[in-house]
């Protein structure tokens, strides 16, 4: 089960890389996403593999990304005017916030995230605590600066991943 | 479409150029990574796009680029703010520095 899912994984990756229909490069890339599986296939697949099976966890997938999408545009205009702006108007620091989600996988979505969206870095992850460098920094309290960073993405990654 | 790819080959470029003249207006390297992160992503999305667009056999390689900027770009960031924060280096002007709060009481280790 978790070889053939994460066979058919790396069989996309390849064939999204050659972009080609030619059957050399078709028995070429089963024949090394086969071998690669053998080798890597329980980290590419998980613990759970049904979990890749579920359709709500690809349905919250999409609507995460179309709301990904969002966040790194308002993250982009947002830093920009930043940087044109005379004064620049900048009031940065590092507050820390909680997040609920437990999986490794999870937390690491949630900090890649949080690093692509307006005016945010993850600095660390410690246990259930991320430090985040803030350049505008909204509230100094744990409750203010989850609700404005961590919430939006959470309930998407609690579905998808947990 | 050659026409839309260059218009989102200087869209791209536009950005780039931003997140060039962040570096050198931001007081300190915090700051100066986030000009750094967010412009040069957006800048080489819309920079592979345009290539797209004007030759539509790159499409899906393309489409990977993107997928891997996205999956490793906040990583590397992540990963050189965290080392410059166990260096020592202050933040310039700072409401509030959690990080170091908790590293002087000990929750996190130095």
């Amino acid at each position: 089960m978790r070889l053939l899912l994460s066979t058919l994984v790396l069989f996309l990756l390849w064939m999204m890389f050659v972009a080609s229909l030619d059957p050399q490069e078709i028995v070429t890339g089963l024949f090394v996403a086969f071998f690669t599986s053998l080798i890597t296939g329980s980290v590419i697949a998980g613990k759970e593999p049904l979990k890749w099976l579920s359709p709500k966890r690809w349905f919250y997938f999409f609507l995460f990304a179309l709301y990904f999408i969002k966040e790194l545009t308002l993250a982009n205009l947002d830093v920009a005017y930043r940087v044109i702006h005379p004064r620049l108007p900048i009031n940065p620091g590092i507050v820390r916030v909680k997040t609920k989600l437990k999986t490794p996988i999870a937390k690491l979505v949630l900090a890649n995230s949080i690093t692509m969206t307006p005016g945010t870095i993850t600095v660390d992850v410690h246990g259930d605590t991320l430090y985040i460098h803030w350049i505008d920094v909204k509230g100094k309290d744990v409750e203010t600066a989850t609700k404005n960073i961590v919430e939006g993405f959470e309930k998407y990654l609690e579905v998808i991943f947990e | 479409m050659k026409i839309v790819g260059e218009i989102f080959l200087i869209i791209g470029s536009l950005f780039l150029f931003l997140s060039a003249l962040g570096l050198l207006r931001m007081p300190d390297v915090y700051n100066r990574m986030q000009a750094g992160t967010k412009g040069t992503t957006f800048g080489a999305f819309f920079s592979i796009l345009g290539v797209m667009a004007m030759r539509p056999e790159w499409f899906l390689k393309g489409l990977s680029i993107i997928i891997f900027i996205l999956l490793t770009n906040p990583l590397s960031s992540h990963a050189l703010l965290r080392a410059t924060h166990r260096l020592g280096v202050p933040l310039a002007k700072k409401a509030i520095d959690a990080y170091a709060e908790d590293k002087e009481k000990g929750i996190v280790e130095k």
